[in-house]
């Protein structure tokens, strides 16, 4: 099967003179959900506005379910669905008239039953008759993304789309991207949300100046880069720990009364058991313990400052 | 071809056209019916005719014109403006849709809009004086030609901007005086010789000339230079508008 996304030596340098894209290969097969992580000027927008005709590459070649976004721009644009970082909308037109717009503007002719369809899916029905000036910011981020899904893409790149909205409509966009998913779209995503990679994307690249520096399995990743952190709440605090217990990794936290153990999941020997049966030996009582995997975002953090 | 989106532009622009009906429309209108009261009938009471024709009907030609090009430039220039400056416009260059096509949408309402807007002054100049049009398939010809040469002018400097006051620079400074220079409301005849020379150096002698050729069927230059002029204008701005689309200026970085 062709990939939904073929991106080969991709590199883009602005008449400024800085580069925003060097050499970035990437692969997203259909039906996946791909969460492209990155600080701030580190290329995603660059890359999704190159695929969807925006900006011109200066090197490199993009593919779209096999075809050539510059010599069969008609056909890879027809479907891709773009739901930019920044709230651009008609002021003045109604909701229903600047969505009908969108599916005309992709080539596509009326389809009044799939307008109502998306309007309905993103609670904009009883807003569309309604001018967009109209609308508060969270509605009009969901105009957007109507617009985007009019002419029914089989990609769909969001670029920061919960930037700034309330959780509700981050809960609707989740659920919307679920679903549309489930219907054979493709989708990327561009996020600073870590938990919105964590809670919805099946893999996940890290880009950072203009560089991906690591595209792996959401899952493996976490296992891969993931450490555990076991905390015990003390019945007694420590104003120190027993000399027994130097160099293992341990810490005390809140004034003695929490003893914090960070630990590999993939190491042979964890050190639980042990740490246990000492603490015990050393009639230090416990009355509570958790343990946290680290998060998406940890992971991201370590990755990009150990590059810079 | 994607008739659907040069369809979805197009509608969408006509659509701003009657939603903004007062300003698009009536305005013009109203702006012209002063200009017969005052030079038409006060002034033009006291001129006496020119190459036979009464000054209220001479002007009429002219007064079109002005219009026209004036209209062409700000619809065309504001309709490719406003999504640059709104950000709509990522949602034009990410269709799949070809700058031609782009090209044919907008710069086709424009004209539309201004077509229109000439028949109506016609239809109001018609109130004032008594109207004579000799060659009314020249007339419409220089018509269409013009309203699409300026409208091709108006698109680029819509996409020439970068703020509203550049979109005003060039009809207010550059084609509103050569409108008022270009023999809206005199004949060339009537100037000394040498600005009669200095004259057909502004483009827009031409353009008032051929068209009131085929309302009175005299005029200062020949017909078939003016429509020659006419026609390299159109050319120039395909030029211009060709090579906007093939670098990108101002629309992709």
């Amino acid at each position: 099967m062709q990939p939904a996304l073929s991106i080969r030596n991709l590199s883009k340098t602005y008449a400024s003179g800085f580069t925003a894209l060097k050499g970035v290969d990437l692969e997203v097969q259909p039906g996946e959900i791909f969460a492209l992580l990155g600080p701030n000027g580190a290329g995603k927008t660059t890359l999704i506005g190159i695929v969807c005709g925006l900006v011109n590459a200066s090197g490199g070649a993009v593919s779209v379910h096999g075809d050539d976004i510059v010599t069969d721009y008609r056909k890879t644009r027809s479907i891709i669905g773009l739901v930019p970082q920044e709230v651009s909308l008609d002021a003045f037109e109604s909701v229903w008239a600047t969505i009908s717009y969108s599916r005309g503007l992709f080539g596509k002719s009326k389809n009044p039953a799939h307008i109502e369809k998306i309007l309905r899916t993103l609670s904009l029905w009883d807003k569309k008759d309604e001018k967009v000036i109209n609308l508060s910011g969270g509605m009009k981020r969901r105009v957007m993304i109507a617009k985007a899904l009019a002419h029914e893409p089989k990609l769909l790149f969001l670029d920061e789309p919960t930037a700034g909205v309330d959780v509700e409509l981050r809960r609707d966009m989740w659920a919307m991207v679920r679903e549309l998913r489930a219907t054979g779209v493709t989708i990327i995503l561009t996020t600073h949300y870590i938990e919105e990679a964590e809670e919805m994307a099946d893999r996940v690249g890290v880009i950072s100046k203009g560089e991906v520096i690591l595209v792996e399995d959401k899952v493996a990743l976490m296992r891969r880069f993931g450490k555990k952190r076991l905390e015990l709440e003390l019945v007694e605090p420590l104003a120190a720990l027993p000399a027994s217990f130097e160099g293992r990794g341990l810490e005390l936290a809140d004034d003695g009364r929490r003893l914090v153990y960070l630990y590999d999941t993939q190491a042979e020997r964890p050190g639980i058991t042990s740490l246990l049966a000492d603490l015990a030996a050393e009639n230090i009582r416990f009355r509570d313990l958790e343990t946290r995997q680290s998060s998406l975002e940890d992971i991201f953090v370590d990755l990009v400052r150990d590059r810079t | 071809m994607n008739f659907q989106a040069v369809k979805a532009i197009y509608t969408f622009e006509m659509a701003r056209t009657f939603r903004t009906i007062m300003q698009s429309i009536i305005s013009p209108v109203v702006s012209t019916s002063l200009y017969f009261v005052v030079f038409g009938a006060a002034i033009g009471s006291r001129i006496e005719t020119i190459d036979g024709v009464e000054y209220g009907a001479f002007i009429v030609p002219g007064l079109i014109m002005m219009s026209l090009l004036t209209l062409s430039i700000s619809n065309a220039s504001f309709g490719i403006y406003f999504p640059k400056f709104t950000g709509t416009i990522y949602e034009i260059l990410s269709a799949p849709i070809s700058y031609g096509e782009i090209l044919l949408a907008f710069v086709g309402a424009a004209a539309t809009k201004s077509i229109m807007i000439g028949l109506v002054i016609l239809a109001t100049a018609a109130f004032f004086v008594d109207l004579q049009i000799q060659h009314p398939f020249v007339m419409m010809l220089f018509l269409v030609l013009i309203s699409v040469s300026f409208s091709l002018f108006g698109f680029i400097i819509g996409i020439w901007a970068d703020g509203f006051e550049k979109l005003q620079i060039i009809p207010l400074l550059i084609v509103m005086p050569l409108a008022f220079l270009g023999g809206t409301f005199y004949s060339l005849d009537m100037l000394p010789p040498v600005w009669q020379t200095i004259s057909l150096a502004n483009p827009v002698v031409y353009l008032v000339s051929g068209f009131r050729w085929s309302f009175i069927g005299t005029s200062d230059v020949n017909v078939w230079v003016s429509l020659g002029m006419t026609l390299v204008f159109l050319a120039v701005c395909l030029a211009i508008t060709a090579w906007i689309f093939r670098t990108g200026y101002r629309l992709k970085t």
